[in-house]
């Protein structure tokens, strides 16, 4: 039986003669370059299918030295090429650009780009490009060398470490979290929903005191504020509903004053159809997608709501196909989730150019696997949620709007509907269940698997907790966003989380990595999502 | 008028002008959860601010103690809203405010709030502050250039206040300073579209379509100038297939060998649109394709889509989904 073999950094088979050259020059380069030539491993890909596709998604950059390298590099009898290789079942895709120094022998300083002829000054977006690039596959390429056991290792979920951060923070907070006096509901969201996705729940006395503790964060006049006795704020009334709604017990869900809501949601209305985040407070796509969440699970979403929001969020589309948080500011990813699953809440996707947004989003994924908030900006582990979420929704809207009908370019077909169909009827703050119902037949948009690479590896830490990127310190707002966007990847190819689990290719490491399956919409534990609906729609 | 730092030596129940106040105590409730373990100096400062805003007393005294809980948490909205209505209360000198806020914005560059309370102080000074804060926004920008909260400030300043004569020559600073500022970009198409002292889109398009070009040929890897040149042509398709620069700098690109992803993505947004390829694309396409998959009668769409999924490979599946959703009549 023969195996299949891949060599991993892309090299055509006949060139192992120079890379055993290469490996002999070595040696003649500059010492703190030398981690940068790695021996060639050849990888048996039959007994790790799934390492496959790690390996496969190494940035095809590799042996791409930094472009602010200064000193003598000699190349001789290396010639700088494309190649794809192509073996007979396996088949690494990539590239491989290297450039061969200019000059033979003599030394001399060069600033060598990968990207151009000769000399180049980088800007600052490249080079803190590149420093990122070179954490990140260093952490790869350690990965790639490391022996079965220790890859299975760092490739796990490590659950209980994550639960324990989690739950130390519920209990107690240093005074560094001083800044975040303003935004406990959130901090209570990000630690009870990463607990929550973790398939665990909190014991019921720390439930309680979650209840009570939001209960004081109340105001009298509907919404919720930073801490008690602050202002209701947009932002911390999502985070707290959608913090009761994880808990999910009938004294949780009853704390909420859903009548004093609504006038509080109407109170941060503005004429332009946008909401306010608080009364004087900024206007934004984020306001927008907070009021109207929350309206649709408390099951007070309506018409007035609603109104000439839709218009507001379509002008805040821009030229590149993502979503701003003010018409005319850059596309984001953090205000294109919410400017988008706003539109599909209320039922008027069909305003926006999905073409343009889809084409966006799924360019945010970058070399390293992870997402990017905005063109040529840094990776970031938060963004496996707003990106990927993103494109998540967008995979079901096309699957609603006709199993993959055909679009043109920039213009969808008259036949392309994103909006949801609601049974006769049915009143606005269905149309979140409703989208969960449509089985997702499109298959997902972005790369799954590579996410679940990124995540794992670069942002997973392992005293527990998630980080933004290497480098970055831990902190719950990114283990939130983190484990949020783990499961959309999990759940990407599933057709029905109600009734169905992913396959375990869907699934990075073991698969008692899986997360339990949102509702993508919320950015809730659908199970939880679930049992809101059922106590808020009898009202 | 007190430090802005929140770092006032003294005590606050140590002041003999607060001597009057009873300071309130956060009401937690018995079991509170993500308790935070304040430092004292914070936790004093904000019993006195609650003991002042239950009052709703509008006086010096308050707007200083609001001065120093911005010092240490500048996220909390609820004090700068007790600022905004102090300020107005004591018709307070809005210039030396404006001071004040240039100090803390340069602490706390990434805090919506700061820039929220500069906007409604931009907005009662009027059109004459639109310089200052125009240069407000430049220095910034010499620490961050793509600062979100900054970008939007700068984009209202203009849109309320005016100043718009050096825009565009700044978005061609910022851009040579480097390329790669997706910020720069966007502002550029913000200022060609909105600036009243330029034609709009259409009177500007040509000659930002060759600046586009001049960029993509320099750095075709560089996704800025690629989707700007797509944005120069949003809503005018026609337009976008009757100019045949665009086609021709993704041949240029294509020609090259290099960096050419964008290349292929453009050329496959153009034929979606019904653009009709010369033969020479065909034989380029051709050039890339792995020679197992192409065969003789398949478009040159799917031929790009091949070649976009192999070259591509972290969006293969966003590939593969564009080729199955070709349009009909596609080339």
């Amino acid at each position: 039986m023969t195996s299949n073999f891949i060599i991993f950094e892309g090299w055509h088979v006949k060139n192992l003669l120079k890379i055993t050259k290469y490996q002999s020059h070595r040696q003649t380069l500059p010492r703190d370059l030398r981690h940068l030539v790695i021996k060639p491993s050849i990888v048996d890909t039959e007994s790790n299918p799934s390492f496959f596709f790690s390996v496969a998604l190494l940035p095809p950059f590799f042996f791409q030295l930094p472009s602010n390298t200064h000193g003598s590099l000699d190349f001789r009898g290396i010639r700088g090429h494309e190649s794809q290789i192509s073996n007979e079942r396996a088949r690494v895709r990539g590239k491989l650009v290297m450039e061969s120094s200019p000059s033979s022998s003599t030394s001399s300083t060069h600033c060598f780009s990968p990207h151009s002829q000769g000399e180049v000054k980088l800007t600052i977006t490249q080079l803190e490009q590149e420093n990122v690039e070179r954490k990140v596959f260093e952490i790869y390429r350690h990965f790639a060398e490391a022996p079965p056991q220790a890859k299975s290792f760092m490739v796990e979920l490590w659950r209980d470490e994550h639960i324990e951060f989690l739950t130390k923070g519920l209990r107690k907070l240093g005074p560094n979290f001083d800044i975040l006096d303003a935004n406990r509901p959130w901090l209570c969201y990000w630690i009870v929903h990463s607990i929550a996705l973790l398939g665990e729940h909190v014991d019921s006395e720390l439930e309680n005191n979650i209840v009570a503790f939001l209960a004081h964060c109340q105001d009298k006049d509907g919404g919720y504020g930073g801490g008690p006795g602050q202002m209701p704020h947009l932002a911390t009334t999502y985070a707290a509903v959608n913090t009761l709604v994880t808990l999910g017990s009938e004294r949780a869900l009853s704390s909420i004053d859903r009548g004093k809501m609504y006038e509080f949601l109407l109170q941060m209305k503005d004429a332009s159809g946008a909401f306010r985040m608080h009364d004087g407070g900024e206007i934004d796509v984020r306001a927008c997608y907070t009021a109207i969440s929350a309206a649709s699970m408390l099951n007070i979403l309506d018409s007035v709501l609603i109104k000439d929001v839709g218009n507001f969020i379509g002008s805040c589309q821009t030229y590149e196909g993502g979503i701003a948080g003010e018409p005319g500011s850059e596309a984001h990813g953090g205000y294109t989730f919410c400017g988008l699953a706003a539109m599909i809440l209320i039922n008027e996707a069909d305003k926006l150019d999905m073409p343009s947004l889809i084409d966006w989003a799924v360019f945010r994924q970058g070399v390293e696997c992870g997402f990017q908030g905005r063109t040529n900006k840094l990776v970031d582990g938060c963004y496996s949620f707003w990106q990927g979420g993103a494109v998540a929704l967008i995979q079901k809207l096309l699957s609603a709007a006709g199993k993959e009908s055909p679009l043109c370019g920039g213009q969808a077909s008259e036949e392309c509907m994103y909006n949801i169909t609601l049974s006769p009827g049915g009143k606005l703050s269905d149309v979140g269940f409703a989208f969960m119902n449509e089985k997702t037949e499109c298959s997902p948009l972005f790369h799954t698997i590579a996410l679940q690479q990124y995540l794992l590896l670069c942002s997973q830490i392992h005293e527990g907790g998630f980080r933004d990127k290497p480098g970055k310190s831990r902190d719950h707002y990114h283990s939130c966003y983190c484990l949020s966007g783990l499961s959309v990847s999990q759940y990407s190819h599933c057709k029905d989380p109600h009734h169905s689990s992913p396959s375990p290719n869907d699934v990075l490491g073991p698969y008692s990595n899986l997360l339990e399956p949102i509702h993508p919409l919320y950015n809730v534990v659908l199970d939880k999502y679930d049992k809101a609906r059922e106590f808020f729609s009898a009202f | 008028m007190s430090s802005d730092d929140g770092e006032e030596c003294l005590p606050l129940s140590q002041r003999p002008e607060w001597a009057d106040v009873r300071p309130v105590p956060q009401d937690d409730g018995p079991k509170p959860v993500v308790p935070i373990h304040y430092r004292e100096n914070f936790r004093e400062a904000m019993d006195y601010f609650r003991a002042v805003y239950l009052a709703d007393e509008r006086s010096l005294r308050s707007l200083n103690l609001t001065s120093e809980v911005i010092g240490l948490n500048p996220g909390n909205y609820t004090v700068w809203h007790f600022r905004r209505l102090v300020l107005e209360a004591l018709n307070a000198d809005l210039h030396e405010e404006r001071d004040y806020v240039d100090r803390v914005a340069e602490r706390f560059p990434k805090n919506y709030q700061i820039w929220h309370h500069r906007r409604w102080l931009a907005e009662k000074l009027g059109p004459k502050a639109a310089d200052k804060e125009l240069e407000f926004t430049k220095k910034i920008f010499t620490i961050d250039a793509k600062n979100y909260h900054t970008w939007s400030h700068r984009q209202w300043v203009l849109l309320a206040l005016g100043g718009w004569d050096d825009e565009l020559d700044y978005c061609q600073k910022l851009i040579e300073n480097d390329v790669f500022n997706n910020s720069a970009w966007n502002q550029r198409y913000f200022v060609i579209t909105k600036s009243p002292l330029l034609g709009g889109l259409q009177a500007m398009r040509e000659s930002e379509v060759s600046f586009a070009i001049k960029a993509i040929l320099t750095n075709p890897q560089n996704e800025s100038p690629w989707r700007y040149l797509r944005g120069l042509y949003k809503g005018d398709i026609e337009q976008l297939l009757s100019d045949n620069q665009v086609p021709e700098v993704c041949l240029q690109v294509l020609k090259s060998g290099r960096n050419f992803l964008f290349a292929l993505s453009m050329l496959l947004d153009l034929l979606c649109f019904g653009f009709q390829p010369s033969d020479e694309f065909k034989r380029i396409v051709e050039g890339l394709t792995n020679s197992e998959s192409s065969s003789s009668d398949t478009n040159l769409a799917t031929s790009v889509c091949n070649v976009l999924e192999t070259v591509d490979p972290l969006r293969a599946n966003y590939w593969a989904w564009r080729r199955r959703t070709l349009p009909s009549m596609v080339c």
